[in-house]
């Protein structure tokens, strides 16, 4: 299949220093790639330049058009939905606003999109007026993955979805997270620190040291590696 | 007791004038953790359009209307020109940028001008209601001012433009993930504010007359309107606003002699600093980490 994204020779800055080095990613179409590496790699950064957060260099092709010129706001309304990290929920904002506002380049669908997201997180609808700041780790993890989607997004970018929850509340985000990339027909670009469940969801992997691509391939395989079990899985 | 209520009516109808430039700096501060000190300069500006175009002929309320319409351009202009190129400034140069810009306001009204008194109509008529306890035009200038209000916060509330600018002012960053052009949230808030402080200045220049430094008090009690709400509430400011209003009618009739009210002003932002420095509605956002 043909990628949705592509990440070419991309170099992403903070302020004056490079973080990332000329990084070459692709995503398949209907397809999970998942970002694997240690606390300050550049996956974060990688993810930011894909949507001009940071200053970047090189070529970002998604869905046939160049990305690398564009503002994030063109980005978001060109189908890249992002789940920053730390979530980037509008916590004073209830619930229902918070999706009203993923679905801001969508007005017309509005209604349907804030069901259908009320459909596959049944907890937001009961939650649906209050402030989402109120809302418990895993919940606001929701919010915040069902707000990138009611934009109808081709691509979604999930930053470290895992972070600072449960396991088992984890488990089951990544369990949405799998059918709605089945129902909504929606890639996925995960960054993931647990290396065993993201490499267990996802079809293909890159590890990144230092703002470098060291190792890439088939998730399978990359979970076969020894190094990459001995490094990143710890068995 | 019916001089006390009188008072109390009539502060009302200073109090929602101040409620007004507070909300408008509220919107600011919301917006951009910036407070505007031309507020008050600019809706003296916007005043004298209005001035002139009634003095051109014009009808009152339709003056009033291309006014708001002007001043809300001019807002959103002043924002592209003059705040966005000191948006990642510090904070000191963009409160400089805001008294610069209360300086050349009022230099350019006095230039083209002059410092000369002006009356200013009142579309309302002045007469006792209520067994003499208000003006008619003190209860048109407290109707106008809570029209505008409504308005206000029901297209906050209910429009998806509004919905964005308050997402914008809290989180740009996830904001322009949604697909929302920031850039232009703040400058609509900035048109918004020049318009609500339009409003203020046109119906507090009937009583105070039109001169290029009629604002001045005006922006101090609505300084500490702003802050005795919690400088982030809009609701806050409104409430602080008018119990400004009332305080300072009611101070300078029963305590002090009325040139010294503004001293009311000074003395509750500064207790106000001191003892409450979230003021009545300081934001209580709920967060869980």
């Amino acid at each position: 299949m043909a990628p949705i994204l592509e990440l070419r020779a991309l170099r992403a800055f903070y302020g004056q220093s490079e973080v990332v080095h000329g990084i070459d990613v692709a995503v398949e179409e209907g397809g999970m790639t998942v970002l694997l590496g240690a606390n300050g790699a550049g996956k974060t950064t990688t993810l930011r330049a894909l949507c001009g957060m940071v200053r970047r260099d090189g070529q970002i092709l998604f869905a046939g058009k160049e990305l690398h010129r564009r503002s994030t706001e063109e980005i978001a309304s060109l189908g890249v939905g992002h789940v920053p990290e730390g979530r980037g929920t509008f916590v004073g904002l209830t619930v229902e606003e918070n999706l009203r506002l993923g679905g801001y380049t969508k007005q017309r669908q509005l209604p349907e999109s804030v069901e259908r997201m009320y459909g596959y997180f049944p907890i937001l609808a009961q939650r649906r007026r209050q402030q989402a700041g109120a809302l418990s780790g895993g919940e606001q993890q929701m919010l915040a993955i069902a707000r990138a989607l009611m934009m109808a997004p081709r691509l979604l970018v999930l930053d470290e979805p895992s972070f600072g929850l449960a396991p088992r509340v984890v488990e089951s985000i990544f369990a949405i997270v799998e059918r709605i990339r089945r129902e909504e027909h929606v890639s996925v670009l995960l960054v993931e620190q647990n290396a065993s469940l993201a490499l267990e969801l996802a079809d293909h992997a890159y590890l990144i040291e230092t703002g470098y691509v060291v190792a890439s391939g088939s998730a399978k395989s990359l979970a076969n590696d020894p190094q990459i079990r001995r490094s990143y899985l710890g068995y | 007791m019916h001089q006390f209520l009188q008072q109390i009516f009539s502060g009302l109808a200073a109090g929602s004038i101040y409620a007004s430039l507070a909300l408008a700096l509220v919107m600011i501060y919301r917006a951009t953790d910036l407070v505007n000190f031309a507020q008050g300069e600019m809706a003296m500006f916007s005043t004298y359009i209005a001035w002139t175009l009634v003095n051109a002929g014009l009808p009152f309320w339709l003056a009033f209307l291309i006014t708001l319409a002007a001043s809300f351009v001019g807002g959103m202009i002043i924002e592209r020109v003059v705040i966005r190129p000191v948006e990642n400034a510090p904070v000191l140069a963009a409160v400089v940028v805001t008294i610069g810009l209360l300086l050349i306001f009022n230099s350019v009204a006095g230039w083209i001008y002059s410092y000369t008194v002006q009356d200013f109509p009142s579309p309302f008529p002045d007469r006792p209601v209520f067994g003499a306890l208000m003006t008619t035009r003190d209860l048109g200038v407290i109707g106008v001012t809570l029209l505008m209000l409504v308005l206000l916060f029901a297209f906050f509330r209910y429009t998806p433009i509004g919905l964005a600018m308050r997402a914008a002012a809290q989180n740009p960053a996830s904001a322009r993930l949604c697909g929302i052009r920031v850039g232009r949230m703040l400058a609509i808030g900035w048109g918004l504010a020049a318009m609500i402080g339009a409003t203020a200045g046109v119906m507090v220049a009937p009583v105070l007359f039109l001169d290029p430094n009629m604002m001045g008090g005006v922006l101090i009690y609505a300084f500490a309107g702003a802050l005795l709400g919690g400088i982030t509430s809009p609701i806050g400011a409104v409430v602080g606003g008018l119990i400004v209003g009332v305080t300072e009618n009611l101070v300078g009739t029963y305590l002090i002699a009325s040139q010294l009210k503004l001293t009311v002003a000074f003395a509750l932002i500064i207790l106000v600093l001191v003892f409450r420095p979230n003021g009545l509605f300081g934001t209580a956002i709920v967060r869980r980490v």
